[in-house]
Formats: structure tokens, C-alpha cells, sequence
């Protein structure tokens, strides 16, 4: 196994490059977990002024992926990186791309959000922020790992996501049997159910950032085939 | 080690010692050469990965004071015995160094030397054709073909690298040694000799020394890695520079020491 630490390099230069980046990924993350938190909030709370400062607050993330992109091509083209740095900026591009999904995954349902507030309120907005909330310590465990570039329990993390699969299916069949008792639930169903398939995607993209980190601790795959649980493809038939 | 089978493989290094006089460089190396493949030997300086270099075709005999101990075959058969002709040996095992070093003799003789003293044509015709064929090869034929009776030594670095790897094939070697062969030439002749090494190993076996990570990178599919006499670690380069298993060769190829 490679050491936690590595020494530094030669041209200390490089050791600050491949430091920037990764500080300028945590705080995308950081700001993207929040953003995530902060759009949850505003869904359970009805609190528009909050959902509107979500919407807004994603520009921010979009302007730190371009810059992870500019460094990580700049790095690329004059150090031409080997082995665990080479990993180093490759999960660097991944990473941050997964991350800019999330925050406009949150964009998305603090605009929901700003609709469902027009209507009267659906129970189900109870359970989705408990999901919300697996989700947002899914992407913080996985935020850590890459923190402290550790892998261990990062298998236990990347399993979580199968809560929230599990979460999302017996949402999914809740609003369903909402919007066949009163047609009037349909338009708050759906932007629930959209909602509740976005935090389901942020799951998904938060696994992926687990998987990059361990391959970027171990240089090789997790070896075992990723959790899937969202059965709603067929639950619909049956 | 993750030896590949023998079958696989055209030349065998078991538990190979270097000594030059009392100060060892070289502690028993496994190191197996895979056939029609481009095998990379890297390292910081005085790692051991020239001198092992030497050691398959026997360049280390000429040295005073260096003795060669383990057991190192082509083909299965003990390159060190004693009843071995190592003039043969070469025949069979090319070498090309660092700076090219032609012949002060014209393009033509510097390719027609060796088939020449191995006897290797009957007529001038022939002779011709092997000369041909190897400049081709080298990718230099195009180049020379109007001035083959001007001497070697007036072409450009790269043209009399490519020379030399000509000299080299004209032979008809099966395994050919470059010993940093690109360090002295610029970056538009050493693309030519890494594309030449890429065309080559569909008939040649080859081994290669080299300073350039990015180098051992782009022309080999199997790198070993030296450090202080000894071999470190030896697999698929594409594992090598993604994910090297052991620390210090991480570290070197990181440009963390060495």
C-alpha cells in the first residue's frame, strides 16, 4: 500500500499546484454540500428567500469547476504527472465534475422548491429531507476520504447509497398512490418525485466521487459491483 | 517477482551480481526479457541499469576488474559459457549507445562492416540489398540513398543515430540494447528513433535504458525499475507509471528522489 504521505517533490512548485487543487475541490464540495443542505432546508421549512439564495449560490461552484479544469490542463501540459500524481489530477477533473452535478441538482430543487410553495403542503415533504440527509453525510464521508486521501471506510459510505436507492423507491410508490387518490396532488407530487430523483442522482454522484478517491488512494478499482437499488423501472408495472 | 513464463521470454537474468572490483553494483537481479517487446530499464544514476545492460551481450567482459556472477540465457542458453563465442554472441545481441558513434568510414561501409566480417553475402549484390534493406529499416534510406559512398560522420545526430541502428539490424540481430539512445539528439530526432523502436519490435526483441520517464513510457510495454543495484520492481509499464506498487518507485518516477 502507498504511504498516506508522500514526500515532496523535487520542484516544490508542483507540491503547491497539486495542493491548490485540491483545496480549491474541497471547497467546491464544501460549497456544494452546503448549497445541497441549504436547498433541503429550504424545502422542509417553505422558505423561498433561502431557495432563491441556492439558485443563485451555484454560479459560485460553476466558476471554481472551470478553474479545477484550467489547472488540471496546466498541469498535464508542463509536469507531465506520473503514477499517484497523474491519479492525483485525473480524480481532480472527475471529482469536480461530479460535484458541479451536485450542485445543480440542488439548483434544481430549490426551484421546485419555490413552486411547491405556491401550493398547499404534501406529507411526503417529511421523509425527503431524511434522504436528503443520507445523502448530504454520504458526500461528506466521501469529501473527507479525498481530504485525507484515505480509503478506509470508504466501502461502508459507498454502500450507503443503497439507503437512499431503497429510500427513493418507497417514495417513489408513496407519491404514486398520492396522485391516484386526488388528481389535484398530481403538480406537488411530481416536483416531489423530481426532487426525490435528484437527491437519488446526488447519491449516485457522491458514489462515483467515492469510487475516483479509491482509486486514487489504491490505483486500482473498488472490486465489487456498485450497490444499485432503484427498482422504480418496474415497480411502475407492478 | 512476477516472472512471466519462460516460454514468453528470450532472455533470462537469474540472481545476477555485478562487481567492479570490491564495491558490488549489481545484487542479484531476476529480470526476464520478453520477446518482440520494447523492455524499458530505468533508474536514478549508478542504479545498476546500464551495467545490467552490458551484462546481456557481455560488454562488461572488456572492463578490467568487473565480474559477472548468476546465470543470464538467450533462448535457454547460458550467455556466460565458457565455450561461447562472444563475437557471435554480439552478432546475435546489437548494442547502441548513447552518442552515435559511426564509423569514420562511408554510409555504405558503416552498415556493410558487420554482414561483411560475419561473411554474411556472397556478392556485391547482395551486399547491397542487406545495406538497402537496413537503412530502410532505420528509416534512413530515403535520406542517404544519393550519398551512400559520403562519410557517416557528416550526417546530423539524429541521421547517424539512425545509422548506427541500421549497423546495428544489418546484422540481423534478435535482440537489439540502446543504452539511452535519444539523450544526445533533439526532440524531432528522438520522435523518428521512438517510432523506429515501435517498427522495430515487430522482428526485434529490445531493451532500453533510459533517463525520460515519458520516454519508457511511450515506447515500452515492460519497465523495470533500478535502485541502488538492486530491481525494484518489474511489470506492465502501463501499471508501472499508473499505479506502481512499490514506494520508491513511485517516488522516482514522481520526481520525488532519485
Amino acid at each position: 500500500m502507498m504511504p498516506q504521505k508522500a514526500p515532496d517533490h523535487i520542484v516544490k512548485s508542483f507540491d503547491d499546484e497539486l495542493r491548490k487543487l485540491r483545496e480549491q475541490i474541497l471547497a467546491m464540495g464544501g460549497r456544494a454540500e452546503a448549497q445541497f443542505a441549504d436547498a433541503i432546508n429550504a424545502l422542509a421549512k417553505r422558505d423561498s428567500d433561502k431557495a432563491v439564495r441556492v439558485i443563485e449560490s451555484d454560479k459560485g461552484i460553476d466558476a471554481i469547476e472551470m478553474l479545477v479544469a484550467q489547472d488540471s490542463l496546466k498541469i498535464l501540459a508542463l509536469r507531465q504527472p506520473m503514477a499517484k500524481d497523474l491519479r492525483e489530477v485525473v480524480a481532480a477533473i472527475k471529482i469536480s465534475s461530479d460535484i458541479e452535478r451536485i450542485g445543480d441538482y440542488a439548483k434544481n430543487i430549490a426551484k421546485r422548491t419555490l413552486q411547491l410553495n405556491q401550493q398547499a403542503p404534501l406529507k411526503p415533504t417529511g421523509s425527503i429531507p431524511r434522504m436528503g440527509d443520507l445523502a448530504i453525510k454520504l458526500i461528506n464521508s466521501v469529501l473527507s476520504a479525498y481530504a485525507n486521501d484515505d480509503a478506509e471506510g470508504l466501502i461502508a459510505a459507498w454502500r450507503s447509497d443503497e439507503s437512499i436507492d431503497e429510500m427513493y423507491n418507497s417514495l417513489f410508490r408513496e407519491l404514486l398512490t398520492y396522485m391516484m387518490e386526488d388528481p389535484r396532488n398530481i403538480g406537488a407530487s411530481t416536483h416531489l418525485l423530481f426532487i426525490a430523483k435528484n437527491i437519488e442522482r446526488i447519491g449516485d454522484h457522491a458514489t462515483n466521487i467515492a469510487e475516483t478517491v479509491h482509486f486514487l488512494v489504491h490505483g486500482k478499482p473498488i472490486d465489487e459491483t456498485r450497490p444499485k437499488g432503484d427498482t422504480t423501472n418496474v415497480a411502475i408495472n407492478g | 517477482m512476477n516472472a512471466i513464463s519462460p516460454t514468453l521470454a528470450k532472455m533470462h537474468g537469474r540472481k545476477v551480481t555485478v562487481h567492479y572490483g570490491s564495491k558490488q553494483a549489481l545484487f542479484d537481479v531476476d529480470l526476464d526479457v520478453p520477446e518482440r517487446m520494447v523492455t524499458a530499464l530505468i533508474g536514478p544514476s549508478g542504479c545498476g541499469k546500464s551495467t545490467f545492460l552490458r551484462c546481456l551481450n557481455r560488454m562488461n567482459d572488456v572492463i578490467d576488474g568487473c565480474k559477472v556472477g548468476g546465470e543470464i540465457t538467450l533462448d535457454g542458453q547460458d550467455i556466460y559459457d565458457t565455450k561461447l563465442d562472444v563475437v557471435m554472441l554480439r552478432a546475435r545481441i546489437g548494442m547502441v549507445f548513447q552518442k552515435p558513434n559511426p564509423f569514420p568510414k562511408s554510409i555504405y561501409d558503416n552498415v556493410a562492416y558487420g554482414p561483411r566480417i560475419h561473411g554474411m553475402a556472397s556478392t556485391k549484390g547482395e551486399l547491397d540489398e542487406i545495406v538497402r534493406a537496413s537503412l530502410e529499416k532505420a528509416g534512413l534510406w530515403k535520406e542517404v540513398k544519393e550519398r551512400l559512398d559520403q562519410p557517416g560522420t557528416g550526417l546530423s545526430g539524429g541521421q547517424q543515430q539512425r545509422l548506427c541502428i541500421a549497423r546495428a539490424i544489418a546484422v540481423s540481430p534478435e535482440v537489439i540494447l540502446m543504452d539511452e539512445p535519444c539523450s544526445a539528439l533533439d526532440p524531432i530526432a528522438t520522435a523518428k528513433i521512438e517510432e523506429l523502436i515501435d517498427e522495430l519490435r515487430e522482428n526485434f526483441t529490445i531493451v532500453i535504458v533510459t533517463h525520460s520517464m515519458q520516454q519508457a513510457a511511450r515506447v515500452s510495454q515492460k519497465t523495470a525499475f533500478f535502485h541502488l543495484g538492486q530491481l525494484i520492481e518489474w511489470g506492465d509499464t502501463e501499471q508501472i507509471f499508473t499505479s506502481p506498487k512499490d514506494e520508491r518507485t513511485q517516488g522516482y518516477i514522481t520526481g520525488r528522489f532519485g
